[in-house]
């Protein structure tokens, strides 16, 4: 299988309060894996140091064997075109409009004329469902319609891998549904994801891999089967609870 | 306790400077914003149009009306345009439009940029694969530094007209008199060093409320704190800097 993203020994802390101490995984082709662990554990920290938002400590991180940490802002831009990150409150920009948040990568990373990006604009709001709100301020949206428009705005450029921030917390269940459906036709493309979330039942639908992230290591890394199946008492606590 | 303080302002300094450098850098590699440049300069510039207008007027007027009657006391009302017009230009256009626009764009420019940086906007356009300096300091910074000259030159002109009023109304001078003394008295370089003066002030403004939008944390309370901070420092650091500026372009242009 071709390794996309490889993660060695990462370390990071806070303020000399340890998050991460030694978390190792890979990421392959085609692949969505589920990043679970209890809140405080780092799941978010850890998405945001694949592209380079947080910088780690210690360890290495690759994206196709090219190093990541220690890049140069300016160099880490290329893999953040293909590398997206989707924020769990959808990040928009508030003072443009829905159809100007997902235009805004276009517009700076291709050479697109003005009517290809509106295809292309019209075409991914529409497989979130938001084509009919493209005018709409994000102070208009719910919070679910502004999650959707942050997903639409970070698989613009046909990204290889998406980072997806909590996509389903705090979301009605048609919501939870829409987004999932998305994450889904999204993976059907053969495009991969790491999926940061509290939801199990959500992430045993769409993960073909779990990890959990336990006291800043990767407690658990196995697939959706192995979980369910595990006779470790903290991974059954774990599953029980949440 | 003072060793950390003065580490912390050391690395204040050292931030500023860094983000100084990168916008450098950004003038001259590409992209380049320049619809953002214009979008900046009409709602920092133009915006700024009818408090410079107000300030200048005022100035002069208040100037003309204090050294008008002081010098009655001597007989020297008829130095009265040549001392209100040359200080206008060369201290009090530049210094009042300056602290007025810390205070308007200078505090606009932070809270815009820490309520970005507070709702992951800033993060937002790091990961889309963009530079926040380029896309946000750069046309902030020149849009700034392009348009308090003019509004500086702008002040100081309504400054000298508000004045006039004064001159005619409350001392009975002649237009014609008022305003050839104005002209044999002011010159081009006090002008271009007008400009100058504010220029420069529109670039410590301008660059402090980006750096501390950028550094904004702690959600709607730290972006109140970000605008407090770049009004008070860039007031201080524009009145300390205009005596060295104004002592520099004594000497150049006399």
């Amino acid at each position: 299988m071709e390794t996309l993203l490889e993660i060695k020994n990462l370390s990071k802390s806070f303020d000399d309060k340890p998050v991460h101490s030694g978390v190792t995984f890979n990421l392959y082709k085609g692949e969505t894996i589920g990043l679970l662990g209890n809140s405080g554990t780092g799941k978010s920290v850890l998405l945001r140091s694949l592209i380079g938002l947080e910088e780690i400590d210690g360890g290495e991180i690759y994206y196709r064997k090219q190093k990541v940490n220690g890049l140069k802002e300016e160099d880490l831009f290329k893999i953040r075109t293909k590398v997206s990150y989707s924020f769990q409150n959808g990040a928009l920009f508030d003072s443009v409009s829905v159809y100007e948040n997902v235009a805004y990568p276009l517009f700076e990373h291709t050479k697109m004329k003005e009517a290809e990006v509106d295809a292309k604009v019209m075409e991914i709001l529409t497989l979130v469902n938001m084509a009919e709100s493209k005018d709409l301020m994000p102070s208009d949206l719910s919070g679910g319609m502004q999650k959707r428009v942050g997903l639409a705005r970070s698989m613009a450029l046909n990204p290889e891998v998406l980072l997806y921030d909590e996509p389903t917390a705090g979301l009605d269940p048609v919501n939870v549904e829409l987004v999932l459906n998305f994450m889904k036709e999204f993976k059907k493309q053969g495009f991969s994801g790491i999926f940061v979330t509290h939801d199990i039942p959500a992430a045993k639908k769409i993960c073909d891999r779990l990890l959990i992230l336990k006291d800043g290591k990767i407690y658990f890394d196995g697939s959706v089967d192995q979980f369910e199946k595990s006779d470790d008492p903290f991974i059954k606590n774990f599953s029980n609870s949440n | 306790m003072i060793t950390a303080k003065v580490k912390t302002n050391l690395q204040l300094v050292g931030e500023i400077t860094e983000l100084f450098k990168e916008f450098v850098r950004c003038l001259y590699t590409r992209p380049f914003y320049l619809g953002r440049i214009y979008e900046q300069i009409v709602h920092l510039g133009i915006g700024s149009l009818p408090i410079t207008l107000v300030i200048g007027t005022v100035t002069g007027m208040v100037m003309t009306l204090q050294f008008g009657y002081g010098l009655e006391k001597f007989g020297g009302t008829l130095y009265v345009p040549a001392i209100v017009s040359l200080s206008l230009l060369r201290e009090l256009a530049p210094l009042f439009t300056s602290l007025l626009i810390a205070g308007r764009i200078g505090s606009g420019i932070s809270a815009e940029i820490g309520a970005m940086n507070v709702s992951q906007q800033i993060d937002a356009i790091r990961a889309l694969g963009t530079s926040p300096v380029r896309v946000l300091v750069v046309p902030r910074i020149l849009a700034a530094v392009v348009s308090l000259p003019l509004l500086g030159v702008l002040s100081g002109f309504m400054g000298i007209c508000g004045g006039l009023i004064i001159a005619y109304t409350e001392f009975s001078m002649p237009v014609g008199f008022y305003v050839n003394k104005v002209l044999s008295t002011i010159g081009l370089m006090d002008i271009v060093g007008l400009m100058i003066k504010c220029a420069f002030f529109a670039l410590i403004i301008s660059l402090l409320a980006c750096y501390r939008g950028l550094k904004t944390t702690d959600g709607t309370r730290g972006v109140g704190n970000a605008t407090i901070w770049v009004t008070v420092t860039s007031s201080i650091i524009i009145l300390i800097s205009d005596f060295f500026l104004s002592k520099i372009l004594l000497l150049l242009f006399g």
